[in-house]
């Protein structure tokens, strides 16, 4: 599994050296848009199989997360993922082990709560991070006042730290917050906890094209984006998407990692068309 | 120097940041950041504002029937050797304390202009007490209550059904408090724009610490008043027990200027400023917490269900880190004697929570640590009706 990165993917032609941002923009040239699917960490014991299926479907980065037991910001899907997974004895460093041990090709990002990055200490949990591969991390219960301490850490050991835009995030502090944003801008769809939706947003292309307004970072969406044609409406104004309670359920309910990346191939044509 | 004079005004505002010390703070979403600082707005101008405190100080009078009185326990007082006084916040209308804080936040909801309630309950009494200032106030509420608390306190999700409100069973995680916590919590992000989190203690994101306790700083007001009358002079002690801490600091505020040692006591199973505790980050606050090394939050678990939570307010974890109150723990099995105890003595049936606060005081009293003769001053936080089903199956023929 380590070693080379697999075939048939442009994007995952870079080394775990390029920083998260770099190779985004060096993947969205000629407006192509990002795809960003999302694995909890010590899901199953097949679980860096499925990032690596991720990654051979077309996967521009994949987004880890690191389960957490009170994950607030996360709706059904990801909260069942990370029971099980904390069920499986996943802990940070059960992660890093696999993905020190798993060279994919593409930027891996951390998904997780502030108290797992607090517990180890900041700088300490970012190089561990970084010793894994990991070149972002997305914390979302550390916005803007609370994140400095962390970030500095963070960028330190080379982890870019992704912030969340939200809807009701008003224009001077979405001003801030791309500013210090780094990698990519979040931008979450809509008002609510991750999880499938029937339909997308209608706050996602308005916080999207606002955030497009705001800086020349890769723009990308996330929350609610259950199929191929959200992602493609989702990606209308904005960068890319990040894919995950959709991915997570067909995992949940056992899907092979083959299948798993079947999917991710039929969001990354939507996009691509 | 004194402590003060190292760390500022003690139960004064919090920082700019929220903070009390190094504790407390705003850790949540971005989608929470604009409406905890709109409340915080709001509530700094509502409580500036005489016209708001006169109404929140009528209800508390007219509907809640405050002031609650302060009971001399001469039968227990004779017993221990120290000289007890309750605060009987267990008389106030729906049973607790809790009504004064649902007050405060349901005028403030009316004065934000929103139109619903979202509340977690852990024994249920912050549930029926939110039902009920929805109910007063003509707001729509939804209770998050974890599915096991929904069977310990099974009357208290009745009565919150006959007050109109939704109750809505958690089942994730360890299915009590904490979880209740992360479902309101989550609610909240998707309905923020017509909804107001009624948070029931002094925990979670700034404002949310400073303004209940606030709201519930009356209780020790009254009570240092009232002490003044009946003692002439400030207690020795002050003990209130302690799950998320809002009776407690809001007695803590009345007392903190005085000379009385202030006393906090958690259930021994969710002891956050006992061994188990270490700083870390949940429901949007920096508190002791009860985690394991990597940071994953462990189930507290007590006999009561108001106290099953595995953290404390953060200007709980500020007080004892300067030293200016003292936290202790107390057993399931020392609780339920306190409660038949006071029962018995004094005719007066407590909560499981304040039973707490009790057993602490029964334990230090007979060790001479508060020495014979000593003054104390208990919160009694709220009554023990809600528990009487979950006592009598414990205690089985024992009472």
């Amino acid at each position: 599994m380590s070693g080379a990165p697999p075939a048939g993917n442009p994007a995952a032609a870079t080394a775990r050296g390029v920083a998260l941002e770099e190779h985004l923009r060096r993947a969205s040239t000629g407006g192509r848009k990002l795809l960003v699917p999302y694995v909890t960490g010590g899901l199953r014991e097949d679980w860096t199989e499925l990032l690596a299926a991720m990654v051979a479907a077309g996967a521009d980065a994949v987004e880890v997360g690191l389960p957490f037991s009170d994950p607030m910001m996360d709706g059904p899907t990801i909260q069942e993922a990370s029971t099980v997974a904390l069920g499986r004895g996943t802990t940070p460093a059960s992660v890093a082990a696999e993905l020190r041990a798993t060279d994919v090709g593409v930027p891996l990002v951390v998904m997780t709560y502030a108290n797992l990055v607090l517990r180890a200490g900041t700088r300490r949990f970012a190089s561990e991070m970084a010793a894994a591969g990991v070149r972002g991390a997305i914390v979302p219960d550390l916005p803007l006042e609370e994140s400095a301490e962390w970030e500095a850490d963070a960028a330190a050991e080379g982890v870019e730290t992704v912030l969340l835009a939200a809807p009701v995030t008003p224009d001077d502090r979405l001003a801030r917050l791309c500013a210090r944003s780094h990698g990519f801008v979040y931008g979450v769809n809509l008002m609510g906890v991750t999880g499938e939706r029937r339909d997308l947003a209608a706050s996602s292309a308005v916080l999207a094209g606002r955030l497009k307004a705001h800086t020349d970072k890769p723009v990308i969406m996330g929350f609610g984006i259950s199929a191929p044609e959200q992602a493609v409406a989702a990606a209308r104004e904005a960068d890319g998407v990040v894919v995950a309670s959709a991915l997570m359920r067909m995992a949940l309910d056992g899907a092979s990692p083959e299948q798993v990346g079947r999917r991710v191939a039929e969001f990354r044509a939507a996009l691509d068309a | 120097m004194t402590s003060s004079e190292l760390t500022g005004p003690l139960m004064a505002e919090p920082d700019a940041t929220g903070r009390f010390g190094s504790f407390g703070g705003c850790f949540v979403p971005e989608s929470l950041v604009p409406a905890c600082q709109e409340l915080e707005a709001h509530f700094r101008s509502a409580w500036a504002d005489p016209v708001f405190r006169r109404r929140y100080e009528d209800v508390l009078r007219d509907y809640a029937g405050r002031p609650s009185p302060v009971t001399v326990c001469d039968n227990l007082s004779n017993e221990l050797g120290v000289r007890l006084l309750l605060k009987r916040e267990d008389l106030n209308h729906t049973g607790s304390h809790k009504i004064n804080n649902v007050v405060g936040q349901g005028l403030l909801t009316l004065r934000m202009g929103k139109s619903r309630l979202v509340a977690e309950t852990g024994a249920g009494q912050h549930g029926v007490a939110t039902a009920t200032a929805a109910a007063l106030f003509g707001l729509e509420c939804t209770v998050y209550m974890g599915e096991v608390d929904m069977v310990r306190q099974e009357l208290n999700v009745f009565r919150m059904r006959l007050l109109g409100a939704e109750v809505r069973a958690v089942t994730s995680g360890s299915r009590t408090l904490k979880d209740a916590v992360n479902e309101a919590l989550r609610d909240w992000v998707a309905s923020v724009e017509q909804t107001h989190y009624c948070l029931g203690s002094v925990m979670g994101p700034h404002p949310f610490p400073w303004m209940v306790r606030e709201f519930q700083r009356v209780i020790g007001e009254e009570a240092r008043r009232q002490c003044l009358e009946i003692l002439g002079d400030d207690p020795d002690y002050v003990v209130a027990c302690a799950g998320g801490g809002s009776n407690a600091a809001g007695t803590f505020a009345g007392f903190v200027g005085t000379g009385a040692q202030l006393v906090g006591v958690e259930a021994a199973g969710g002891a956050a400023l006992g061994s188990g505790g270490v700083p870390g980050v949940l429901h949007g606050m920096r508190s002791y917490l009860l985690q394991d090394e990597f940071g994953q939050v462990l189930e507290a678990e007590s006999i009561s269900a108001g106290l099953d939570y595995p953290g404390i307010g953060p200007e709980h974890a500020h007080l004892a880190e300067v030293g200016r109150a003292r936290y202790f723990s107390a057993g399931d099995e020392e609780v339920l004697d306190a409660l038949q105890l006071l029962a018995r003595t004094e005719g007066i049936i407590p909560a499981l929570e304040p039973a707490h606060a009790l057993a602490w005081l029964v334990r230090a009293a007979r060790s001479g640590e508060v020495p014979a003769g000593s003054t104390v001053l208990l919160t009694m936080s709220g009554r023990g009706d809600k528990d009487a089903e979950q006592v009598m199956r414990v205690l089985g023929g024992r009472a």
